[in-house]
């Protein structure tokens, strides 16, 4: 049985958001299965499932190559500037 | 190899959590593997004390309530199965390991509940120890367990107040009530403490499972804090813990309680509980009940991916109507 990957939003306006997988026969099964498992308390108002095999993940040893240039640019962060104190509103 | 054991511990030092694609040695796996089957087998078999109520349940708030809580429990099961299958276990293997004894379920499901006041005694003592347990577990070092927990303590607590609100009204009732509330927790109260497992001298799979994080507490500074807990409340329903020994310790600030009797606890745990057979016999037969639910499933599965493929059903199902059905998700 293909394992699913559930993303649930809460309210408009939000992103759906993962909140864990479940098993099931095809993707009809999978969104019934996601109501009853992942949705009892008003936690969503929208489900998606896809197949967890049909998504592509970064690896593990591939994170350095992809995320290690984004730490020597801290310049792309507004804290990264100082201001005289008596600047506000910037 | 060293090097990957290195970085596993280091990690799991750093309070980082470990996912299904780390490396982790085998023995992190297997602990694993048999506590959150464990866990989830005990949900699962958890529902039948109380599922055998919901016909009977005295009003249909009750029942609705009931309903809820048992539907819960089956959702536990399943946040805590799909867990576990993270670490390369099928569900027909955790299923069969618990069918032919090599994986347990808690000791406490195999004691009957033998009247109305049993749901509310189960919700009360079962489902406060349960989160007394199951909140250090949010932290667990291994993620998909942990992110389980969470989710699971959310819910747990509607489950604890609405045992306590059927004590409250026994105990608020007339005197057969008060006896039928007084008879429930005379018989729940040892077995919910052996729920916590033998003393940490005698617990052959602590200290591993502490440099892992998979465990943070005694299981004797659990049950500690559930008697802390449950003590006064037992004072507020009017009722009397059965434990002539159970007194006070002001030096401490905990209450002392009595011995309690592991032989019974070995008893219950080596398959020979009051229920114990009832309740595997009842999950067999249910299994196998629902095979050919699960196998028109999977055959209307096959034959919907088979015909998807031919040129008939692109045309039933045309692009047009998958647009539709996304249109509505978003």
């Amino acid at each position: 049985m293909p394992l699913f990957e559930v993303f649930v939003r809460s309210r408009r306006g939000l992103d759906h958001q993962h909140v864990g997988s479940l098993r099931a026969d095809d993707a009809e099964m999978a969104l019934q299965y996601a109501r009853e498992i992942y949705t009892r308390r008003r936690e969503g108002i929208s489900i998606w499932v896809v197949r967890s095999a049909d998504i592509t993940a970064s690896q593990e040893e591939d994170a350095p190559a992809f995320f290690e240039p984004a730490a020597d640019k801290p310049y792309r962060d507004a804290t990264y500037y100082e201001l005289p104190k008596e600047v506000k509103n910037l | 190899m060293a090097a990957a054991s290195d970085e596993f511990q280091a990690r799991i030092d750093r309070e980082e959590r470990i996912e299904p694609q780390d490396w982790m040695p085998e023995g992190y796996r297997r602990t694993l593997v048999r506590q959150i089957s464990q866990h989830a087998h005990s949900e699962v078999i958890g529902m039948q004390p109380e599922g055998g109520w919901i016909s009977r349940a005295p009003s249909l708030e009750r029942k609705v309530i009931l309903l809820a809580k048992v539907q819960d429990e089956g959702g536990h099961g399943l946040y805590l199965y799909g867990a576990a299958e993270t670490l390369g276990v099928s569900r027909d293997e955790l299923i069969d390991a618990m069918h032919t004894g090599k994986a347990k379920y808690s000791s406490i499901f195999n004691y009957p509940a033998l009247t109305w006041a049993d749901v509310g005694a189960i919700g009360w003592l079962v489902d406060s120890a349960a989160i007394v347990n199951q909140v250090p577990l949010q932290r667990c070092s291994y993620g998909p367990y942990a992110r389980a927990m969470m989710r699971i303590c959310k819910e747990e607590s509607f489950h604890q107040r609405q045992g306590y609100d059927i004590m409250l009204a026994l105990a608020r009732g007339s005197a057969a009530q008060r006896e039928m509330a007084q008879d429930a927790l005379n018989r729940w109260w040892w077995p919910t403490l052996m729920m916590f497992g033998p003393s940490d001298a005698d617990s052959i799979h602590s200290s591993q499972s502490f440099a892992w994080k998979i465990k943070r507490y005694g299981n004797d500074e659990l049950r500690q804090k559930f008697i802390d807990q449950a003590v006064p409340q037992a004072e507020v329903l009017g009722l009397k813990i059965p434990d002539d020994d159970l007194q006070w310790d002001a030096a401490t600030g905990h209450y002392r309680i009595g011995a309690i009797d592991w032989d019974e606890f070995q008893q219950v745990v080596s398959g020979n509980g009051p229920c114990s057979r009832q309740r595997l016999a009842h999950h067999r037969q249910v299994q196998e009940d629902g095979a050919w639910v699960r196998e028109a499933v999977a055959v209307h599965a096959a034959k919907h991916r088979a015909g998807s493929d031919g040129p008939k059903a692109a045309a039933r199902n045309s692009d047009t109507a998958q647009e539709g059905r996304a249109d509505a998700a978003v």
